[in-house]
């Protein structure tokens, strides 16, 4: 079986994908800490539950971001197809 | 093997040739029509509503009055001229939010299109830089070679950057609760897989993520445009 030059195009996107997901890795650690610190701050203060609840989801959903930068550019590569 | 038949892309239905290049008329524009006629019949439903307000708010008086309510606090607490920046924030707020819950209802999120998100990124940009030359005058323009003239062309890039992390963040979140979707209502064998779990699936892609992400970008331009006041 042969295999053109486009074809290893592919399969190079494919794996440029997957690597480009690692950037995963950030938001996950971020989101953590963000989340642990709300709950310590539970702990200390139950009264501002709610303000902290806030703070801590809009944190997190700032801290998603690069990982959406990676899931573009994984989409980009295996669906845009740009070479 | 799972066959999987994942259809998220934005369909075209109708072309039309203008200035010698071909448009199209795709699932987007459908999606922003129906979201446009659902905003407006809400409106002027509030607005007839609101005309014969009562002491004691009843039915739909009581809805209009916690959105108006919701919008107006959020808004007060962010900024420091809350009188000009409402109508804006709220306008941008139900437009996202209804965006962002039109997937519920089985059309294509037109937020999951990068020429919407990026337009909405694009007009808070014009705020901000409107905002920043009326009220700081050349201070707006200072404020870019600060601490020194070195840092000029970080700077710039910093304010460029804006719109696009902006509109970058919704899009990807819509488009990979999209992909999601589509993805799992695509594994075809697998019925059982249909019956329960999409509920779950759509209560956390399209309601929780939706809602924090609307949040999140009307907070983010509150916060951008009040940093120049």
């Amino acid at each position: 079986m042969g295999i053109s030059g486009q074809d290893l195009i592919y399969a190079c996107s494919a794996i440029g994908a997957g690597l480009a997901m690692i950037a995963g890795i950030g938001p996950g650690v971020g989101q953590g800490i963000a989340a642990g610190h709300a709950a310590s701050a539970v702990g200390r203060n139950p009264g501002a539950k709610g303000d902290i609840t806030t703070t801590m989801l809009l944190g997190q959903a700032v801290a998603e971001t690069t990982g959406l930068y990676g899931l573009v550019v994984a989409f980009i590569l295996m669906f845009v197809k740009p070479f | 093997m799972i066959l999987c038949e994942a259809d998220f892309a934005i369909k075209g239905l109708a072309s039309y040739q203008m200035f010698g290049q071909t448009f199209w008329l795709t699932s987007t524009h459908v999606s922003m029509i129906i979201v446009t006629v659902v905003l407006l019949i809400f409106a002027f439903a509030a607005n007839r509503c609101m005309k014969r307000a009562k002491d004691v708010p009843t039915g739909f008086q009581n809805v209009v009055e916690i959105v108006v309510e919701m919008l107006g606090n959020m808004v007060k607490t962010n900024m420091k001229q809350p009188k000009k920046f409402m109508n804006y924030i709220g306008t941008l707020f139900l437009f996202i939010l209804i965006c962002n819950l039109s997937g519920l209802l089985g059309l294509r999120g037109p937020t999951a299109d990068y020429g919407v998100t990026l337009c909405l990124g694009l007009i808070t940009f014009c705020l901000i830089q409107y905002n920043g030359i009326k009220c700081q005058k050349a201070g707006h323009f200072k404020a870019l070679f600060e601490p020194i003239p070195l840092f000029f062309p970080i700077n710039l890039i910093g304010e460029i950057a804006t719109p696009i992390s902006l509109s970058l963040r919704l899009f990807a979140n819509m488009l990979a609760g999209t992909i999601i979707m589509a993805l799992w209502y695509g594994i075809i064998p697998i019925v059982v897989a249909k019956l329960a779990i999409p509920a779950f699936l759509h209560a956390y892609l399209d309601l929780f993520s939706g809602c924090i992400q609307t949040y999140v970008f009307c907070m983010l331009t509150m916060v951008y445009v009040d940093d120049k006041m």
